[in-house]
């Protein structure tokens, strides 16, 4: 096997802001075996699984994989990329491999294998594992998956581990396109495909998914080399101004984790109980000491979002202080008209009151302490455009007319940046954190490759 | 003697952020070793002390961690509903970790 490896990683979410080239162009010229990010995060909210859209604009998407996929094709080294698209959804999948496509005709590249895979699941495979007597467990305190939850559930991919990219990698594919995937398995993936040992394979991807965030000083999105051995991982900054420490490199493993001894991967765990850091050189710091746990059953992590309905969005503001004492009471006068109007139930109407306990609700220690002015900010979600449309504008105009005894002023009892409602994002939720066992962990990741470039029509 | 300082004095990092759809993890991390052994000397973060802080049950704590090699002290809690359901106001929980800023902590002058 090969003494050592190196994977750069240029982006921790990549679409989401554009990747930074300077950084990107050292690491590709100081010389790297893979180029890998994960496109891909459950961050966002349910919106885009729910209704199967990207977070952010396609341009940024298509800039990052262009200067992704030219450095790959220049060097002849893999390009791995996970959760296509935010979601890693099968349209989401299908648009990153088009993309690919088009950027091997737009600059004429000459002919390499893209392989990709899908993570969307059957709501009737996971309805066959409740009812076949294999409960689909809940994670962070969620119960096991009933049919009523999977019923009110419009989309579920489940979280790929390395398998999926072994198998194109095995295929030979010089670029790797995967739908819903754990953001270290794309990186574990390409040095197990090597023959580096699992403790490590995953320790390296644990520390590279999110590029910069593992260096300082803090700047996001610039790309950071990573290079494992046997026995060591070493991770490094390629940016002039940031350095990989053992700070650094360290409080990373806790970064967006509740627990930062333990990464749970499709296949087992990863172990930092025990890791070792030490500053090996000014940019670098060295890893040793973690352990790999394989899991004693296979099993998947699902996410599914749900559609609840139409969303609209509405805002009032408030600067009489006996109003802004009593605003409670202006959103229960308004709550009232929308139930006179539609009934108690069938819809949701929300009101966050900033400068109050807008951003934290009931854990905002100053609730009781408004400022001297208030935005409230109403979302009305419903079956139907028009039903939402018309309960939020219920919802927010009725702010203006709600009836407080002692009010002086008659003439309206909150302002009005827009009068109008805002049609928003369909309003979604999180209906799966879950696990299932399988027992082929491709079973749930089907797999596909092609030659693509100077017009070569072949499919595998 | 003793003196107090606020914790936002004290660490280089204070954070919040999603762990997962269903999670808020926080992360008060310090520069000094030194200053990190006083701070959890100094029973300023505590389980009981974050819960009485957030207003929440210790229930919806789900773990508390002293973690030695980044210096930091780190804990999660459960979201009142998954991020992002209409009405969550802050989507990628990034901005909880305000009221954690002026936490006194007693420490040695």
């Amino acid at each position: 096997m090969t003494k050592s490896l190196k994977v750069i990683c240029p982006n921790g979410h990549l679409g989401f802001a554009p990747l930074k080239t300077e950084s990107f162009r050292i690491a590709v010229e100081a010389g790297t075996d893979y180029i890998a990010a994960d496109s891909g995060s459950d961050d966002i909210g349910p919106v885009p699984l729910g209704s199967d859209t990207c977070a952010s604009p396609r341009a940024w998407q298509e800039h990052d994989l262009e200067v992704m996929l030219l450095a790959a094709r220049k060097t002849g080294k893999p390009m791995i990329i996970g959760s296509a698209g935010d979601t890693g959804t099968n349209s989401r999948v299908d648009m990153y491999v088009e993309i690919i496509r088009d950027l091997a005709r737009k600059h004429d590249l000459a002919p390499f294998r893209l392989g990709w895979f899908y993570s969307e699941v059957d709501k009737e495979a996971v309805r066959a594992s409740i009812r076949g007597g294999s409960p689909v467990r809940g994670l962070d305190g969620r119960p096991d998956l009933d049919e009523a939850e999977l019923d009110a559930t419009d989309r579920i991919v489940a979280m790929a581990g390395v398998h999926p990219f072994r198998a194109l990698l095995e295929e030979g594919c010089d670029v790797i396109i995967g739908g819903r995937s754990s953001d270290s398995a794309i990186f574990a993936a390409a040095a197990l495909h090597e023959g580096f040992p699992d403790a490590q394979a995953y320790y390296l991807g644990k520390v590279l998914e999110c590029a910069s965030f593992c260096a300082e000083p803090y700047g996001a999105k610039e790309t950071v080399m990573g290079e494992i051995t046997p026995e060591w991982v070493e991770v490094t900054a390629m940016h002039p101004e940031q350095r990989c420490t053992v700070a650094s490199v360290a409080g990373h493993a806790m970064y967006e984790r509740s627990n930062p001894f333990h990464e749970y991967v499709a296949g087992g765990l990863l172990d930092m109980t025990n890791c070792h850091y030490e500053q090996v050189s000014e940019k670098t710091t060295r890893v040793t000491g973690m352990k790999f746990v394989p899991a004693e059953e296979f099993r998947v992590k699902l996410e599914g979002s749900g559609r609840l309905g139409a969303r609209f969005v509405g805002m009032a503001g408030i600067r009489d202080p006996y109003t802004i004492a009593n605003v409670d009471a202006v959103i229960e006068w308004a709550r009232t008209q929308v139930r006179e109007r539609f009934g108690d139930d069938g819809w949701e109407l929300h009101y966050n009151v900033f400068g109050r306990n807008g951003i934290m609700g009931e854990m905002e220690p100053l609730k009781d302490k408004p400022a001297h002015e208030l935005l409230i900010v109403v979302q009305g979600v419903a079956p139907t455009r028009e039903m939402a449309e018309e309960l939020t504008i219920t919802g927010t105009r009725q702010l203006f007319y709600a009836r407080l005894p002692e009010v002086k002023g008659t003439a309206g009892g909150v302002s009005f940046v827009f009068d109008e409602v805002m049609e928003a994002s369909p309003g979604c939720r999180w209906t799966l954190n879950h696990t299932m066992a399988v027992n082929d962990p491709l079973a749930l990741f089907p797999t596909h490759s092609e030659i693509v470039g100077s017009d070569v029509l072949e499919t595998a | 003697m003793m003196t107090t300082k606020k914790l936002s004095e004290l660490a280089k990092t204070i954070r919040s952020k999603n762990a997962g759809t269903d999670k808020i993890t926080f992360d008060v991390i310090f520069r000094e070793r030194d200053v990190y052994e006083m701070v959890k000397r100094s029973g300023a973060l505590t389980r009981a002390s974050v819960s009485a802080l957030f207003n929440i049950g210790d229930n919806r704590i789900t773990d508390f961690v002293e973690y030695d090699p980044a210096y930091a002290i780190k804990f999660t809690i459960l979201r009142p509903r998954p991020s992002g359901s209409p009405g969550d106001p802050d989507i990628f929980g990034a901005q909880q970790y305000a009221p954690l800023l002026d936490v006194d902590v007693t420490v040695d002058a």
